[in-house]
This record gives structure tokens, C-alpha cells and sequence, in this order.
């Protein structure tokens, strides 16, 4: 397009990363690397019972002999695990009692991200927990929940006050030698949500996990483990954000989640970690592992996510679908500008009869980026009747960006049916120009033709994300087109 | 209105418009009319600011206003609307959520508050009723689908929302049957007011049996060879083109 247009986009700089700033609070952080004793440092930091410790220790041995995979179509320099502070927390105590105990500088710095921690200003209808580099800050609404005999805490919380439970489900979905980053997640995770909601209980209020990365050269390794009993209900939102550094920081986690018979677990994701400058410098590199396990008959996984955020991507999450009957969805929006590189998708795996998955993933990508969706279906011999069906869309903007499909279907019997369709498009000057001419600029006209696009995934979100997850996707792609 | 004077314009280096002079005042109606490739698409684009277009000399003024320095998007603000020949397919947004942008950023052009959403459906039920169109084309996707004939009456369903100045018709009619001619021809009447113009861009005479235009231009190899009233088309299509290009020879 004209010169002129691409002044107006150069106008639009990374200034639009809103979350870019840093908290000056005094941490304790770990010295840098990883080796037994930072581990064990970690977990006697915590308190942990003997257990958790074990299954730290057994994760990095794991670890010290597996190898980075790089089989995603994804490039990135070597990471250097030693040279990540594995543990930083805010020197004063967090305390869970009251919000008075909290440090001041750390309640600003949610509201600043539009996270209010005081639960009278909060919307109704949401509950958070607030993850402050490696330790969760603040749980609110604990008590309403309590009522309702639904656990919403911190995970080391959890440790302490449910360790049975942890003990029982932790590493159920994720066994600590999954992958490597989820061996690296078991060794050092350092905090992370805990839910679990009561056999037949409706959770009446959406919980939701706050992530911040604050401290330079620190890694961000939390787990995230939730439990729906028999004929419970839950739906559960993600949010994250990190500073704008030319550094890249590591984000490995884990969720887990497990749907015991006629449970629904809805997880919502809002991925919005810095995703470096338009050279590509800087940004967070997000190895990921997501799993629920639908255990139980007629229970149902879903989860949507909008991807917008981190230098690189890297995640699947994905649902193990074992209960007869029971249900697993996939909904997704991964947005690439810049230098971003996305390497996402799903597995559902099929095991229980008439088991039933979907996957909807729409990839949008701008700039130099790369945008890839990687699937994989697995219908086993046992799971007689299933039926997946997906949906694999692209749309590119630019000519120097690209879109990439891998999708691996396997089905070992015959009753069962799988359907893919997959797409790609541009949006086109012609696109542009009809809109323009009826008055709408370049930049409304893209982000009106994006959630266009990905409208069928944006609808599942809750309103509470809907409406934000637009305005991201809108933002993210400012000064894309040129 | 409209003030086009000793146009030049060429797309790739190779000159379309070769000195077109045009004047639309307020409540005209004016038809274009002459055969394929002889600049009259090329004039539309021009008048709307599409890019492609170089203007090599000579000046397009509208409400007094040089428009060469305004984009695409200002001039459609202040008024200046093209019904496209092709309009363009967008898939998965709704004609309710694209119309409601436009309308509003009109709005907003103008320093009004944008219109809630049952005030615009609303709207939308209005106009629907003016230009009698009876469709649910405002739940299905811009364009996306569409046959030839409704995304022409998409195009009019438009103008009415916009209420545009000056309306720029390209081929409207080409490739409609006479039931969505008729109500193409009806919309644009519907529309008419004293305070605005339309400019029909048309191959054949038969829409403008409908659409009775105050001036008939004839466009031949880039300008304008011969103007006239409404007898000029039935003139034109008694004797065809050829009879003016002897003329001009």
C-alpha cells in the first residue's frame, strides 16, 4: 500500500503493550540456576510436606535427561536454564487474612492492570487469585466460596491445608515426565491456583487467575490444578501479563484438570504476555502445558483460549476424553504480529465410547510472524462411536507473514467419525477499500474483519473477557497492514 | 456539487482519462453512459480516491473542497458514496455490525453520539421500508453469498442508511433481472432529494426507463463527448455508439 499509509502505521509503535511497566518492590529471589539445592531451597521456602519434595526431585532427575524439543516450527535462540532465577517473592508476607497485610505497592500494581483486589470495588461474579512473580498474592471472595464448600486458594495453600487432594490429583493428567517443560514445571513450580468444587455444586461465581511476571531474569513456572466432582460445575478464566524487557523470560507452566462424572469445566485463557518489540527484541517465550482429563461418563472439558501475547508460543491444550459420553472442546484465536512465532493447537484423545470432540482454531497473522496450528485426534479401538470435528482457519495479513496447518488424525475403528475442514485467507485492499468507502478507517475496518473472523470462538467466552479479548485482538494488530 | 475539470488520470502509465470535464449541482440526476473500457469506472474511482488511480492534471472539486488531498474514508464522510459493480464479499461479519460502524462513524464525523443498538435497528427498519426492501440480508455476512441481484439491492439497502450527498452508481444495473432492477430504480428515487445528486454509471438505456436523469453524458476514449437530456439515451440506443464516434471523427 501507499508510503503514506505507512507513516500512519509507523506511528503506531509498542506503546500499545499497556502492561509494560515494573513494580519496584524488595523480592527474595533465588540465586540464579538450577540445581538440587535451589530446589530444595524452594520447597523448605514453602514448607512442603515430604511428598512434594520427592516428586520435585524425581521431575528434575527426569529432567536432567530429556531434550528440549524443537520439533515446533518455532525459532529460538538456546535457553540458558542456568542463567534463570527459578524463585522470587515479595519480601513481605503475603497474607490472606486481610488486605491491610498486603503490601500497598502491590495493590497498586493490580489495579494498574485493572485487577482490583478489594473485593467490595470488584465485579460480582468474579473471584481472583493474584499470582505476583512466583507466589500468589491474594485470594478474594475466599469466604463466599467456602460457603458453597468450593476450595479457591493459592496452591501452596493448597499444599498445606488439602494435601491429600493435591497428593491424590497433582500429576494424574501431567505426569512430571510428560515433556520437558512440564519435567521443568514439576522441579521448581512455586505457586499457582487450587480449585475444587464439590460434587453437584454450581459454581456461582466465575474464578479467575491473575498471572504477573515482574522481577527481571526471573522464570514463571506455576501450576494450576482444578477438580470438578460429580455433577459440578465451573468456569474458569486466565489472565497475564509481564513488563516490557529486551530480555526474553521463560513462562513454563501447567493445568490440570479433572471432570469426574457430569462435571463441565469451561477454562477461559486471555494470553497477553509482552510479546516483544517490533525487531523482535525482548518478549516472553510461553511453553505451556494444558490437559484435563475427562474422567468420569457424560463429563465435559472446554476450552477457549485467545492468544495475543509472548514472543513465542508454544501450547495444546488439550483433553484426555476417558468417561463414556464425555464431551472435549477447543476453541481458539492466536493472534501474530511482528516477530511473534505460535505454535499451537490440541490433542484429544478419544477413549470412552460415543466420546465427542471439537476444535475450532483461528490463527491471524501480520508482520514477519509465524502462526501454526498443530492437532492431533487419536480415536482409539475402545472408543466406538466418536466423533471429532475440526476446523483449522488462517487468515494472513501481509505478504511476509505466515500461516501453517499440521494437523495428525489417527482412528483405529470404524464406527467412529472425524471431520477436519481447514481454510486460508487475506484480507484483501479490496476488503479495506470497500469498508474505507463506507467510511470506516483502515485500522476499525481490520479490527471489525478480525473479530468477524474469530466470532465463533470469542462467544464462548465470559462477557466479563469478551468484550476485553476484542479490544486485544484489535490492539494487537494496530499497524499491521502496510 | 461536483466540479470535474480537464481530467487527466492514468493507472500503470497508460492514460484512461484524457481531459474529462463534469459539473453535478444539487438534485440532479445524471447518467454516464458509453461502452466497455472507455474510462467510466475509472471515473468513479478517481471521484472516490481509490489508490491505483494517478491523476496526471486537473482538479475534482467537491462542495468547494480540492478533493485530490482527502482519503477514502473522508470523502465517504462528507458524503460521497459509490454503489459498486463488484461489491466485495467479507466473510463473518454481519451487514448489522458493518453498517452499524459506518453509520456511526458518520455520526461521529458529525459530533453525534453514536447510536445504541435498538436505535439503529430501529433505523435499519426504517429505511428498509423506504426503499421497500424485504430481506433478511441484514443477518448474513457482508456480502458473503449473496446472488448478484442482492448484493446490488445491498448496495442501495446501504446508501439509504448513509443517506450520502452525492451517490456515484457503478453498473448497478448490469447483470439484474427487471423485478431487482425495479426495485434498484425505486430506491434511488426513494432517496432523491433537493439536497443531494446521483451520477448513474450505465452500459445499457434500460435502467434509465426508471431512473429519469436530468442530464445524459456520453463517455468515449476518456471524455466526455456529447451531453444532453434524457432524449440523448434513447438517442443512443436507437442509433448505438458508433453513430457518435462518426461524429467525433
Amino acid at each position: 500500500m501507499s508510503r503514506e499509509k505507512n507513516g500512519f502505521i509507523d506511528s503506531f509503535t509498542n506503546q500499545e503493550y499497556k502492561y509494560g511497566f515494573v513494580t519496584d518492590i524488595e523480592m527474595e529471589t533465588a540465586p540464579r540456576g538450577l540445581n538440587e539445592d535451589i530446589i530444595r531451597f524452594i520447597s523448605s521456602r514453602k514448607a512442603e510436606p515430604d511428598f512434594l519434595l520427592d516428586f520435585r526431585l524425581k521431575a528434575y532427575k527426569k529432567w536432567l535427561t530429556m531434550k528440549e524439543p524443537r520439533w515446533a516450527h518455532l525459532r529460538f535462540p538456546e535457553i540458558d536454564y542456568q542463567d534463570i532465577i527459578y524463585y522470587a517473592a515479595p519480601k513481605r508476607k503475603p497474607a490472606l487474612s486481610s488486605l491491610d497485610e498486603v503490601d500497598p505497592d502491590l495493590l497498586e500494581t493490580f489495579n494498574k492492570l485493572g485487577i482490583s483486589l478489594e473485593e467490595q470495588k470488584r465485579l460480582t461474579g468474579v473471584a481472583v487469585d493474584a499470582v505476583f512473580d512466583s507466589v500468589s498474592v491474594k485470594t478474594t471472595f475466599r469466604k463466599t466460596l467456602e460457603k458453597h464448600g468450593i476450595i479457591f486458594c493459592s496452591f501452596s495453600d493448597a499444599v498445606r491445608d488439602y494435601p491429600d487432594l493435591v497428593k491424590k490429583y497433582m500429576g494424574s493428567v501431567v505426569p512430571y515426565g510428560d515433556n520437558y517443560f512440564a519435567a521443568l514445571n514439576s522441579a521448581v513450580f512455586s505457586d499457582g491456583s487450587f480449585c475444587y468444587i464439590p460434587k453437584g455444586v454450581r459454581c456461582p461465581v466465575e474464578l479467575s487467575t491473575y498471572f504477573r511476571i515482574n522481577t527481571a531474569g526471573t522464570g514463571q513456572f506455576e501450576r494450576t490444578l482444578i477438580i470438578a466432582d460429580e455433577g459440578s460445575y465451573v468456569s474458569y478464566m486466565e489472565g497475564c501479563t509481564a513488563p516490557m524487557r529486551d530480555e526474553n523470560q521463560l513462562h513454563a507452566a501447567i493445568v490440570e484438570i479433572i471432570a469426574l462424572k457430569d462435571a463441565t469445566v469451561k477454562y477461559s485463557t486471555v494470553q497477553n504476555w509482552y510479546p516483544g518489540d517490533r525487531e523482535g527484541k525482548g518478549g516472553i517465550y510461553n511453553f505451556v502445558t494444558k490437559r484435563g482429563m475427562c474422567k468420569g461418563s457424560n463429563s465435559r472439558i472446554s476450552w477457549t483460549q485467545v492468544e495475543t501475547g509472548s514472543a513465542i508460543t508454544w501450547k495444546y491444550p488439550s483433553c484426555v476424553l476417558f468417561g463414556d459420553n464425555s464431551v472435549g472442546e477447543f476453541y481458539s484465536v492466536a493472534v501474530t504480529n511482528n516477530h511473534q512465532q505460535a505454535d499451537t493447537g490440541s490433542k484429544m484423545i478419544h477413549i470412552g465410547k460415543n466420546t465427542r470432540s471439537t476444535i475450532i482454531s483461528k490463527g491471524i497473522s501480520a508482520g514477519f510472524s509465524n502462526n501454526s496450528y498443530r492437532g492431533l485426534v487419536r480415536i482409539s479401538k475402545r472408543a466406538t462411536g466418536s466423533r471429532n470435528f475440526s476446523q483449522c482457519d488462517s487468515l494472513l495479513l501481509g505478504d511476509r507473514c505466515g500461516a501453517h496447518t499440521f494437523p495428525s488424525v489417527n482412528v483405529e475403528n470404524s464406527s467412529s467419525v472425524m471431520e477436519h475442514e481447514a481454510t486460508t485467507s487475506k484480507i484483501s485492499d479490496d476488503q479495506l477499500f470497500y469498508c474505507n468507502q463506507r467510511g470506516i478507517d483502515t485500522e476499525s475496518a481490520i479490527g471489525l474483519i478480525v473479530n468477524g473472523y474469530a466470532r465463533e470462538v470469542l462467544k464462548q467466552l465470559p462477557m466479563e473477557f469478551a468484550v476485553e479479548a476484542q479490544k486485544l485482538l484489535s490492539i494487537s494488530l494496530e499497524g499491521s497492514v502496510g | 456539487m461536483l466540479s470535474i475539470k480537464n481530467l487527466h488520470v492514468s493507472i500503470a502509465g497508460k492514460e484512461i482519462l484524457k481531459g474529462l470535464s463534469l459539473e453535478v449541482r444539487e438534485g440532479e440526476v445524471h447518467a454516464i453512459m458509453g461502452p466497455n473500457g472507455t474510462g467510466k469506472s475509472t471515473l468513479a474511482s478517481v471521484i472516490v480516491g481509490r489508490e491505483d488511480f494517478h491523476v496526471d492534471s486537473g482538479e475534482i472539486m467537491y462542495k468547494g473542497r480540492d478533493l485530490m488531498g482527502l482519503s477514502v474514508e473522508e470523502r465517504a464522510l462528507e458524503g460521497i458514496f459509490l454503489g459498486f459493480q463488484y461489491p466485495v464479499e467479507i466473510p463473518g461479519v454481519s451487514m448489522t455490525s458493518f453498517l452499524r460502524t459506518a453509520v456511526n462513524e458518520h455520526r461521529k464525523y458529525r459530533g453525534l453520539d453514536p447510536l445504541t443498538g435498538a436505535e439503529f435497528l430501529a433505523l435499519m427498519e426504517e429505511r428498509k421500508e423506504l426503499i421497500e426492501i424485504h430481506s433478511d440480508l441484514t443477518n448474513r455476512s457482508v456480502n458473503e453469498g449473496f446472488s448478484g441481484g442482492e448484493k446490488k439491492r445491498n448496495e442501495i439497502f446501504q446508501m439509504a442508511m448513509l443517506q450520502p450527498a452525492l451517490a456515484i452508481l457503478d453498473e448497478t444495473d448490469s447483470g439484474l433481472d427487471i423485478d431487482a432492477l425495479k426495485v434498484v430504480a425505486n430506491g434511488v428515487n426513494r432517496l432523491r432529494t433537493p439536497g443531494n445528486a446521483t451520477v448513474v454509471i450505465t452500459h445499457y438505456q434500460r435502467l434509465l426507463e426508471y431512473i429519469i436523469p436530468d442530464f445524459v453524458h456520453v463517455l468515449y476514449d476518456g471524455r466526455i463527448i456529447k451531453s444532453g437530456g434524457k432524449e440523448l439515451a434513447l438517442e443512443l440506443e436507437e442509433k448505438g455508439y458508433e453513430w457518435l464516434k462518426l461524429q467525433e471523427s
